[in-house]
């Protein structure tokens, strides 16, 4: 029963959120227009890939206990790679998503191997240098590949009309759904699986891991490859979305420390919670700034409306609170109210 | 000739900036274990400080900078010893949790600051005798290079007489190679904690100041991008170690202006990113041994 109970939620939600673009209902506040409309679902498509980009870092950092900076390069790697296949060398779409694919297994498993061999906070640096060694490359713009500061434009001839246009995206907000889906499957059949048991052991306690006599380089390996070839696979889907093109944003250090916010608000080591936060984290994040242009806002005195203007404030103030006081982040909150409520019924309150 | 003569000594004032910054996050990781993302916003913190007060006093560039320096140190220190005392110390016992409660503060007060004084870049008050040049073997090097230089060392030569002098510096050296033996003797270790981070904050908006001298202006994306060079030169130079830092960070600096001339401009980072890989291969534990001296 438990077993049905735990398949058919997800099925339930991604259903649910298969059909919102043929809903024409109205969500004041959160969004501006009707779910229908082309803005409403741009956005929505956006908040899924991050739900989904946040899942491919809580693989890492929830699942296996890895702390990585650079999880932005592989993310980046995709975003650039397809870009430049596309626009620059004037690739079709399919060999142009081989090579990305390719890379995308590559670059890590050469890079991860490497990084491997240091733990704990080593391994964070050396990360983090990787992806500043990525971002150096994209902002020096070798062969004027990359576009520098500028970013790259994206050449659409190779890409399918269907995912093309305004009047398309929703076909582009179910491609989101369906990289979010695909990652949560992946990571549930990955953390599932025999070698997933052995990533979460190697989070708990990775001397014992080594004890009974496996190589817990080996899994860690497995976990960074599958997560950042995920990520990779994540910017695609993220440069098709947006449709205007790479930018440089996305190779920031800073990028990473907002997938770290996401997967920390939602709570570490939960499917759930990453999606959540990564979905939520967006969200606010572009609609905190429409917000701030809102009357309501401009009217508030310059002391309280300067810091409400910046959603990286918000969202960074918000993020500091979470972890003071709701440590296991928003999944855990659902097991707290169950446990106040069972407290407060065992001492007899009606409330 | 004069070009090395004018890289060398350039790569030097880029060393100390990296020190200064590097020597604070170094003691603070080898005493506290906590990895300080924050630390680049007080260093933008500070040069913005710095900044703003120069704009309301009158005076010369010279009073400007010095005056606006003073209050920059301090409300760096101020602004560090606080983040330790209401953020930090209250989750001790959650190390994963103060690192990203520092990421939250960097995320946070990057934006404040975008959010006063906006994306631009603003001109920092620099005294001419700053900008003129002294000639050193035929090369014509700038003023601000040798005050960089003069004042990492200073503060390489204070922290260590201060680590090694003071009762509170063997405190913290003691801290740094057992934090729980210093505790079971009965010291309490928490106020060199933030003695630490109040130290750190100073030497980082020092950095800050300096970088605005360096570099003639201020702009918000400041910390984070010397932050991550400060990390690597941390790393290298082994957690901790005052000493080490500034060998890697002279390291560091030299290595990045050397390969950005004499191979191609870029290329210098990609240098220093190689070089962490090589000595976390060679050397897992960076270049000194974990031991503040």
């Amino acid at each position: 029963m438990r077993k049905r109970l735990a398949l058919a939620v997800p099925l339930v939600l991604l259903a649910v959120l298969a059909v919102v673009p043929q809903l024409s209902v109205d969500v004041p506040l959160v969004f501006n227009g009707s779910l229908d409309s082309p803005g409403t679902l741009g956005l929505l498509a956006l908040c899924l890939v991050f739900a989904g980009v946040a899942l491919t870092y809580d693989l890492l950092f929830g699942f296996t206990g890895l702390l990585s900076f650079g999880h932005a390069l592989y993310f980046a790697l995709g975003v650039y790679l397809t870009a430049i296949a596309l626009t620059k060398w004037e690739w079709g779409l399919v060999p142009s998503l081989l090579v990305v694919a390719a890379a995308g297994i590559l670059v890590p498993l050469l890079l991860g191997a490497i990084s491997l061999r240091v733990g704990g906070i080593a391994f964070a640096m050396v990360t983090l240098a990787f992806a500043q060694a990525g971002q150096v490359l994209v902002q020096k713009n070798p062969g004027n590949l990359t576009g520098g500061e500028e970013g790259l434009g994206l050449n659409y001839d190779a890409i399918p009309d269907a995912l093309v246009g305004v009047v398309n995206t929703k076909h582009l907000y179910w491609l989101a759904l369906a990289y979010a889906a695909f990652v949560f499957v992946v990571v549930r059949w990955a953390v599932g699986s025999s070698p997933g048991h052995v990533l979460q052991a190697i989070r708990e306690n990775e001397q014992r891991v080594e004890v009974i006599g496996l190589s817990p380089f080996r899994f860690k390996l497995l976990a960074f490859v599958l997560a950042s070839f995920l990520a990779t696979l994540g910017g695609v889907v993220w440069l098709l979305v947006l449709g205007t093109g790479a930018t440089p944003q996305v190779t920031t250090a800073n990028f990473t420390l907002t997938l770290l916010v996401m997967v920390v608000i939602g709570g570490a080591g939960t499917r759930y919670g990453a999606l959540l936060g990564g979905f939520l984290y967006t969200l606010l994040d572009q609609r905190l700034g429409s917000l701030a242009g809102s009357s309501q806002v401009q009217d508030l005195p310059n002391v309280i409306r300067t810091p409400l203007s910046e959603p990286l404030f918000i969202l960074g103030t918000l993020f500091v609170l979470l972890v003071f006081f709701v440590p296991g982040g928003l999944a855990s909150l659902g097991g707290r109210l169950r446990h106040l409520r069972r407290s407060a019924g065992l001492e007899g309150g009606a409330r | 000739m004069s070009t090395f003569v004018l890289l060398t000594v350039t790569g030097l004032g880029l060393g100390a900036m990296y020190f200064l910054i590097a020597s604070g996050l170094s003691l603070i990781y080898g005493l506290m274990g906590v990895l300080n993302f924050a630390h680049g916003a007080f260093l933008t913190v500070g040069a913005y400080s710095t900044w703003w007060v120069s704009t309301h006093v009158g005076g010369g560039a010279g009073t400007k900078l010095l005056v606006g320096a003073v209050a920059g140190l301090a409300v760096g220190a101020v602004l560090a010893g606080l983040v330790e005392l209401v953020l930090i110390r209250p989750l001790y016992r959650r190390p994963v949790e103060q690192v990203l409660v520092t990421v939250g503060l960097a995320l946070a007060l990057g934006a404040l600051v975008e959010a006063i004084w906006g994306f631009d870049s603003r001109p920092f008050p620099v005294p001419a005798w700053m900008i003129d040049t002294t000639t050193v073997l035929g090369a014509r090097i700038p003023n601000d290079r040798f005050v960089e230089i003069a004042c990492a060392a200073l503060v390489l030569g204070g922290l260590t007489a201060f680590l090694r002098f003071t009762r509170y510096g063997l405190i913290i050296r003691a801290g740094v190679e057992n934090r729980a033996m210093v505790t079971a003797l009965g010291i309490d270790v928490r106020r060199a904690f933030t003695l630490v981070f109040a130290l750190g904050g100073l030497v980082a908006a020092l950095a800050g100041v300096l970088s605005g001298v360096y570099f003639g202006a201020v702009d918000p994306g400041r910390g984070t991008s010397l932050l991550i060079f400060a990390f690597i030169v941390v790393v290298i130079g082994g957690f901790g170690s005052i000493g080490g830092t500034a060998v890697a960070a002279v390291v560091v600096g030299l290595i990045q202006q050397y390969a950005n001339y004499y191979a191609s401009s870029g290329l210098g980072d990609l240098a220093v990113v190689l070089l962490l890989a090589l000595v976390l291969l060679a050397r897992p534990h960076g270049l000194s041994p974990k031991v503040a001296h």
